[in-house]
């Protein structure tokens, strides 16, 4: 997994409430095997006209926002679906950090899976954040993981929490399940003590 | 040696290996899980690649059911190119890894969460994950199941277990009767329209309440299973008589001694006296009336003798946007009585409504009438066993009789990754759980209700509200 430091690039605004994972990657980019080519696929319904020509009323079909590597969500993003197709997809996009007021609960463990950081912040800072964001000409940003710091241009700074847990897995990209194998004995001894408590569950 | 707890956190601490940190991360035993074919195939390739095996290969089960066909005479090939592959490398890695695999003409096969408590693999007081958010079900049985991305699942294949954060705990109280015609699926849509789509994001739910103990296992499954649709991210019931005499002689449940012994332990899953919850809410059931929905999210629900909303109401401008365009999305006018919306389609299946009692409760109301002729009317069992006791209990034939499309089991219509897809404007009823654009194809248009409901509006060929039929029958 690619490591979080800090990232520089163009933050683009989609604050709608409650985007699912079926609108971020529509069902028709999920017939495969690998995770190959699910770039496309993001947003396909909105980004896309029936004649594959991009829509240009999508915000990310329009100058500065075609480069953003950073979202500003509203409410609930990535509710819905479990499918990880919609995290490798915005990956693939170039998206390495959305940033909202709240995000759902499998949609942000596969976020944080595959090194792209969700930056929570309480509603007020959002706001501010959203309106800024919205603004073509403030949409250079960087974050900066290590500080929890979001700088906006003229200096206006966002500092956000995350859990040392998250955190110290996005800044070093690690292999979760290597660093689960490391503790195989304490697995071991668990699975033992509570097959033998609860055989039922063997 | 602890305070009064919660069952949900009961759960989490008899399945803790070790804590991560102080701040609610566990390193978490997961007890069964369920994989399908389209959200694992990264996961074993990932397991290949590494060079990894799976721990415990017979604590998983794996079912076809996104992408196949629900053709009454269906083979055993996927319909679709991409269907097909997944399917084959989903055989594939169960040969490979050992794990039990039902396919697509397995008389076992069947959507994921009507297929494992039907074969009495999840039992109370488990931790079960699977790949599809709609886990969540097996709450109706005091486990604790939650959905997972795929490089999660690979993570469970490889090591048992899962790297957990803690949720707070939010206890819903549903007390008291519910009226004639209104259903569990009525119950959690209000419960979902009252604290909203993202309202239990971060929590887990425990429901109780008289309403619920009244209700069937079938029943209280499609109330856990609809909790994702308010953000949970696990919802129980503690179990009680009913759960035992269901899962009682299914073929993986526990039997003889272990049976006994199993049982007394599941007598103790109960919250405390006196634990405490994060929040509390509370509905009176008595209160309830069947819902239906007008927008894009599951809360954007009314009563079927409600109207459309209208937007030049909402004050905040964020969430105006967001209904207008819903309701452009839905073409719907602001002020249109539900009752006056007309349909195209009725779909009767999902995870969510198509056991065994949901189909004993559409043929109530469907003998001896026609689904209107502008409708097209489908109903997919959720399993093959439920299509099989349908059969043998005369409702297929209702359905014939009636003009619905009665169909073999699978997830179908209710996302459409197989060739039952609508096209855009179509208007669909559904007993399914999500209304979100393009869900049941690009710009179809998607209502969900109860299935009692559904089969309503396809006798009527408009939403309308089945107490009235209901009355009409009667009298
Ligand atoms: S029936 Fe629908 S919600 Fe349920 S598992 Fe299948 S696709 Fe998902």
């Amino acid at each position: 997994m690619e490591p979080f430091l800090t990232v520089r690039g163009v933050v683009a605004p989609m604050l709608a409430a409650n985007i699912d994972t079926d609108v971020i990657m529509p069902k028709q980019f999920l017939k495969g095997i690998d995770r190959q080519g699910l770039g496309r696929g993001v947003f396909f319904d909105q980004r896309f006209l029936k004649s594959g020509a991009p829509d240009p009323t999508f915000v990310l079909n329009q100058p500065p926002w075609q480069d953003a590597r950073f979202l500003a969500v509203g409410p609930n993003f990535g509710c819905g679906s479990s499918r990880e197709h919609a995290v490798w997809g915005l990956k693939q996009l170039g998206i390495r950090a959305l940033i909202g007021t709240t995000f759902a609960g499998i949609f942000f463990d596969n976020c944080h899976r595959n090194g792209l950081l969700t930056v929570e912040l309480d509603r007020d800072a959002f706001a501010g954040f959203a309106a800024l964001a919205e603004d073509p000409a403030l949409a250079e940003i960087a974050i900066d993981l290590e500080q929890q710091r979001i700088e906006m241009p003229a200096g206006r700074v966002f500092e956000f929490a995350i859990t040392p847990i998250e955190k110290d897995a996005l800044l070093r990209g690690l292999d979760a399940i290597g660093s689960t194998l490391e503790k195989v004995d304490l697995i071991d001894a668990f699975e033992k003590r509570h097959l033998t408590a609860n055989p039922w569950l063997a | 040696m602890h305070g009064p707890r919660t069952l949900y956190d009961k759960l989490i601490d008899a399945h803790t290996v070790c804590p991560l940190d102080d701040r609610g991360h566990v390193l978490l035993y997961v007890d069964r899980q369920v994989l399908n074919e389209y959200t694992s195939p990264q996961a074993f390739g990932g397991l290949r690649e590494a060079g990894r095996g799976v721990r415990r290969p017979q604590t998983h089960l794996a079912v076809v059911d996104h992408v196949n066909s629900t053709s009454p005479r269906r083979r055993a090939v996927a319909p679709q190119e991409g269907g097909a592959l997944q399917v084959n490398y989903f055989a594939e890695n169960c040969r490979a890894f050992d794990i039990e695999y039902f396919d697509i003409l397995d008389p076992r096969q069947g959507i994921e969460h009507v297929v494992a408590p039907e074969q009495g693999f999840v039992l109370p007081g488990m931790v079960v994950a699977a790949g599809d958010s709609h886990t969540t079900t097996y709450g109706a049985l005091g486990a604790l199941g939650f959905g997972i991305g795929t490089s999660s699942i690979e993570h469970l294949l490889a090591t048992q277990t899962l790297s957990y954060k803690r949720l707070k705990t939010l206890h819903v109280i549903v007390e008291g009767a519910t009226g004639f015609g209104v259903t569990s699926k009525d119950i959690i849509m209000a419960v979902i329209r009252q604290i909203g789509a993202s309202g239990a994001t971060g929590y887990a739910i425990e429901f109780s309440g008289s309403a619920i103990a009244a209700l069937s296992i079938e029943a209280r499954m499609t109330i856990c299973n609809m909790a994702v649709e308010a953000g949970a991210r696990g919802a129980l019931i503690a179990p009680d008589h009913k759960v035992y005499d269901y899962l009682a002689g299914r073929p993986r449940a526990p039997r003889g001694n272990i049976w006994r012994q199993a049982v007394a332990a599941w007598r103790q899953l109960k919250t405390d006296p006196g634990a405490r919850f994060d929040r509390v809410v509370s509905l009176d059931a008595g209160t309830i009336e069947p819902l239906v929905t007008w927008g894009t999210s599951p809360d954007q629900a009314a009563t079927i003798g409600g109207r459309v909303p209208d937007p030049a109401g909402e004050p905040d401008p964020q969430r105006r946007r967001d209904l207008v365009r819903a309701l452009r999305y839905m073409g719907l006018k602001p002020g249109t009585p539900m009752i006056d919306v007309e349909i195209t389609h009725a779909f009767i299946g999902s995870c969510t409504n198509s056991r065994i009692e949901d189909l004993r409760e559409v043929a109530a109301i469907v003998k001896g009438k026609r689904v209107c002729e502008t409708v097209r009317a489908m109903i997919v069992p959720g399993s093959t066993a439920v299509r099989a006791q349908a059969q043998a209990e005369g409702l297929g034939q209702i359905f014939v009789d009636a003009g619905f499309e009665w169909r073999q089991s699978g997830c179908s219509m209710c996302l459409g990754m197989n060739d039952d897809v609508l096209k855009p404007g179509d208007r669909c009823a559904s007993s399914t759980n999500r209304n979100f654009e393009g869900r049941q194809g690009a710009g179809v248009r998607t209502h969900l209700m109860s299935p009692a409901m559904v089969a309503a509006a396809a006798l009527c060929g408009h939403l309308c509200d089945v107490r009235a039929l209901r009355r009409e029958a009667r009298a």
